[in-house]
């Protein structure tokens, strides 16, 4: 198959960034699309010129590591990432664009790179159990429902790769927050600081420079994972107990 | 350079008391005392990142370095089906001596008894340790764990999060590293490669990074070295892994001085997708669960195979796993499940494209259990067939082939999971001391979370508690030295503009190592193939091409960077492969096969782990035994039948 390539070049995260045309040409139709890249890649190296760089690493869509937004949609379209895309999902000759996750709390490092260190730090303002090695009770001691477990299960399954604030007209990360909090909050042992943790998270997002949900759950429609947007409407309630029990609290 | 004395350092004491003695007697670091070291660890997958965060929770100063944009992704992630425990939970006759015991068998007798025996026992509290962090393990409806069996074992003991056990396990660790980065305790370096250990004094003392966005060369001391950087499946181009891992990390401390032990143990995973095509990058795994549900057969005649197989009648298929191993069955371990498949594929009976590949049938299991009831179990899984294949599971049968997996060889350590180079320790897959010539499903997680939440934080203590505050500065003329050699070597890669990429070596090795070090081996082949390595190690240097320049993201730099050490380290696995007469797990040497084909061993001439010590490059490395000694296991012939 052959295909016209519009991928966004940029030098680095100080410089201006614009499409460049590219030809992409005897692409099998197994080929999934980041080794549609690695071939067109081959092809520049060994003309002398600078390959594309883009993020990539397990290529079976659970390192949440590749992100590039294909023809507008962050991953492409179908469900999955961009690595779990393959180009029998294209017709011969199509133009592909290809460019980076647009986010403004995802600065550009290069091309198709962009810095994602930003999810790490609201995962540190409160995105865990804290629990000592070795304290820990028989794994059976506490009783948790198999709902309740498949439910947090369903929101522990991000794979933290941004397309959710990508695909957000506001660039917001409630997906990715809500998920994190819904899935700690659902289960016994991630009670106790579940107000500190929604509080935490939440603000270290608004920090960031993520923007605000206003339901257009575009986010949910992109989500490699699944997982659903109704974790965004339970993060607000806890958020919304959770800032009243700490004002009360903190007048008791 | 002297011969070192391999001492394994195994407690005295009865198998089952070792460990408890250990600890009992181990050295402490006061807690006032601990913020005053500094550990390096390379590697934050469940081994590096578990062991990271215990660390800072212990107090010490922790830096931890990761090639990925975020700890989160370590190639852990991709596990799917689960982790081992000797828990009993569903009273099927489970125990640590149990555990142990299928372990060191799996392994087809050449671990360390008394690392497997430790790793058994802390198994359980690797679970518990999860479950309190938040780990979504599958459940019953009565809100107790679910289990299911892996391959090599007739017990349930595996606790799985749908096909995503290793990513859930990795975000449990990934938590707990998040709270000690916020706490302070662990400074995290992501997008940073490791490009060389610093020796000083004949100790491990700091290593030289790449930072992969800027390309500066930096050096970082501290008082221990842990590498934890996974293993070495990408030597062969084609394998499971992430496109990522590489063996950089542990060949550059093999060129300083570490053993390098088993290189040739690798593991070829039975059930993976065949190969399609020769721009692939990558084979994906189907987790081993599904042998839980799948049986495996190919037809019983060569001219069946290009047929539709909903038209290959039951009497004309050839479920051979379960012929040929009748108690196991379909769940035999995984070296002897990939060799049938080798061998059913070699008579010409294999299907789909070149005939390589078996089918994986789950029609019985969606007979008697309906479809729901799979698609709850391994939903993910028959997704990701169909979006790679085009083909739908549970209408028609999946097509596996092996590739390769894991590599259960790895930098020689001792009882407390040091180097032989004092002050470098290694855990997880980087290791090789816990799974011998075969590792059991399930057992990778187990041994990284045993290594770095259990392990490593006990008996790092016995290094550190002497040493008081003598980290050395990086103005210490030994990082000086090892940053210009950096910096030299990545001037001569830039510099070579030849016509050739570094993937194309990359396949070239790959397919070599896959024909004369992969699932059977030969004298002959090895011969040719160490030969072979010495013509592209010189053509890579003459004629390789990388794109750009040092400073800046340069994923062309990184790439050959790997690629050169790959070349010189699948020269070593094709040398241990050559020096091991015998056949052994994963490790199938033609030549030694019983008439039935199955793997003999020599236990006369080969119970030992073979150490290779670097002896200056292009010289043959020195090869150092370390005998193994079992006190309760008996050495048997591994039967699955």
């Amino acid at each position: 198959m052959n295909f016209h390539l519009k991928v966004w070049r940029q030098e680095n995260g100080q410089s201006g960034g614009q499409f460049r045309d590219y030809e992409a040409r005897d692409i099998p139709a197994e080929a999934s699309f980041l080794e549609m890249l690695d071939i067109v890649n081959e092809g520049l190296v060994l003309r002398g010129e600078e390959p594309v760089a883009f993020d990539h690493d397990c290529r079976e869509g659970i390192c949440g590591m590749c992100s590039l937004t294909i023809n507008g949609i962050p991953h492409g379209k179908g469900r999955g990432t961009t690595c779990q895309l393959y180009m029998r999902k294209f017709s011969d000759g199509d133009t592909i664009y290809i460019e980076p996750f647009r986010v403004g709390a995802f600065p550009v490092v290069k091309d198709l790179v962009v810095n994602r260190t930003a999810f790490d730090r609201i995962i540190s303002a409160g995105g865990f159990i804290s629990e000592r090695c070795g304290a820990a009770q028989d794994a059976n001691d506490t009783p948790i429902g198999k709902t309740v477990a498949d439910y947090a299960m369903d929101a522990a399954a991000c794979i933290g790769c941004g397309a959710c604030a990508a695909a957000c007209p506001n660039g917001s990360a409630m997906l990715f927050v809500a998920g994190k909090v819904g899935h700690l909050g659902l289960l016994p042992q991630g009670k106790p600081e579940a107000g500190r943790r929604v509080r935490g998270m939440v603000a270290k997002m608004d920090d960031e420079g993520f923007g605000n949900c206003s339901n257009f759950y575009e986010c949910e429609a992109v989500c490699p994972a699944g997982v659903p947007a109704a974790f965004i409407a339970k993060m607000n309630r806890d958020y919304a107990m959770a800032s009243v029990s700490n004002a009360v609290e903190a007048t008791a | 350079m002297s011969k070192p004395i391999l001492d394994a350092k195994i407690p005295p004491g009865p198998l089952a008391h070792k460990w408890t003695s250990y600890k009992a007697t181990s050295k402490l670091v006061n807690p006032a005392n601990k913020r005053r070291y500094e550990i390096i660890v390379v590697g934050s997958g469940l081994a590096g990142g578990s062991a990271a965060a215990v660390f800072g929770e212990q107090g010490y100063n922790v830096k931890c370095f990761c090639y990925q944009d975020s700890p989160r992704r370590a190639h852990s992630i991709a596990a799917q089906g689960g982790i081992n425990a000797a828990k009993n939970y569903q009273n099927d006759g489970d125990s640590v001596a149990r555990l142990f015991h299928d372990t060191i068998k799996g392994g087809d007798f050449r671990s360390r008894e008394a690392n497997v025996y430790r790793l058994a026992e802390v198994s359980n509290s690797i679970i518990d340790q999860c479950v309190a962090q938040g780990v979504p393990f599958a459940r019953e409806y009565g809100g107790m764990l679910a289990n299911r069996s892996f391959g090599g074992a007739q017990v349930s003991r595996t606790f799985y999060a749908r096909g995503q056990t290793g990513q859930q396990l990795l975000l449990g660790v990934y938590s707990e590293l998040s709270r000690q980065i916020a706490a302070g305790t662990v400074k995290m370096h992501p997008r940073t490669e490791m490009l060389d250990l610093v020796i000083v004094d004949g100790h491990a003392k700091g290593i030289v990074v790449r930072d992969m966005v800027t390309g500066e060369i930096a050096s970082h001391a501290a008082d221990a070295v842990v590498l934890a950087t996974g293993g070495y499946g990408n030597a062969f181009y084609l394998s499971t892994n992430a496109a990522g891992c590489n063996v950089t990390a542990t060949y550059r401390a093999y060129r300083r001085g570490a053993l390098f032990a088993n290189p040739c143990y690798t593991q070829i995973h039975p059930t993976c997708i065949p190969v399609s095509g020769s721009y692939q990058s990558k084979l994906t795994l189907m987790s081993e669960s599904l042998r839980n549900d799948g049986r495996v057969w190919v037809p019983k005649k060569k001219e069946d195979c290009g047929k539709n197989p909903a038209d290959i009648p039951e009497e004309a298929r050839d479920y051979y796993l379960e012929r040929k191993y009748p108690s196991y069955g379909n769940l035999a371990p995984r070296d002897i499940s990939s060799r049938s498949a080798k061998e059913v594929c070699d008579e010409g009976r294999g299907v789909g494209p070149g005939g390589l590949g078996v089918y994986m049938d789950f029609s019985d299991a969606i007979n008697r259990l309906g479809e729901a009831t799979i698609r709850e179990r391994y939903g993910n899984l028959f997704e990701m067939y169909e979006n790679i294949t085009g083909e739908n599971a549970y209408k028609t049968p999946m097509r596996i082939f092996p590739a390769v997996h894991y590599t259960m060889g790895g930098l020689w350590v001792d009882y407390g999971l040091m180097s032989n180079v004092p002050g470098l320790f290694v855990i997880g897959e980087a290791n090789f001391s816990d799974h011998g010539a075969n590792r059991l499903g399930a057992s990778a997680l187990m041994q990284g979370l045993a290594d770095g939440y259990f392990v490593l934080p006990y008996t790092i203590g016995n290094y550190l508690a002497p040493l008081r505050g003598t980290r050395p500065d990086v103005g210490r003329p030994e990082f000086k030295q090892t940053e210009a050699e950096v910096r030299d070597r990545i001037q001569r890669l830039l510099s070579v503009k030849g016509d050739r990429t570094v993937d194309s070596f990359h396949r070239e090795i790959g397919l070599l190592l896959w024909d004369a070090c992969g699932m059977a081996r030969t004298k002959e082949g090895l011969e040719k193939a160490i030969k072979r390595f010495d013509e592209i190690r010189e053509e890579f240097w003459k004629n390789v091409r990388v794109a750009g320049d040092n400073e800046e993201l340069n994923q062309s730099l990184e790439k050959a960077g790997r690629v050169a050490d790959f070349i010189d380290f699948g020269q070593l696995m094709c040398r241990d492969a050559l020096n091991r007469n015998e056949s052994c797990g994963g490790h199938f040497r033609s030549e030694y096969q019983t008439p039935e084909g199955e793997a003999q061993r020599n236990d006369d001439d080969y119970f030992y782990v073979a150490a290779w010590q670097h002896t200056g490059d292009g010289n043959v490395p020195e090869m150092i035994k370390e005998p193994l000694h079992y006190e309760t296991v008996q050495l048997a012939t591994r039967s699955y039948k």
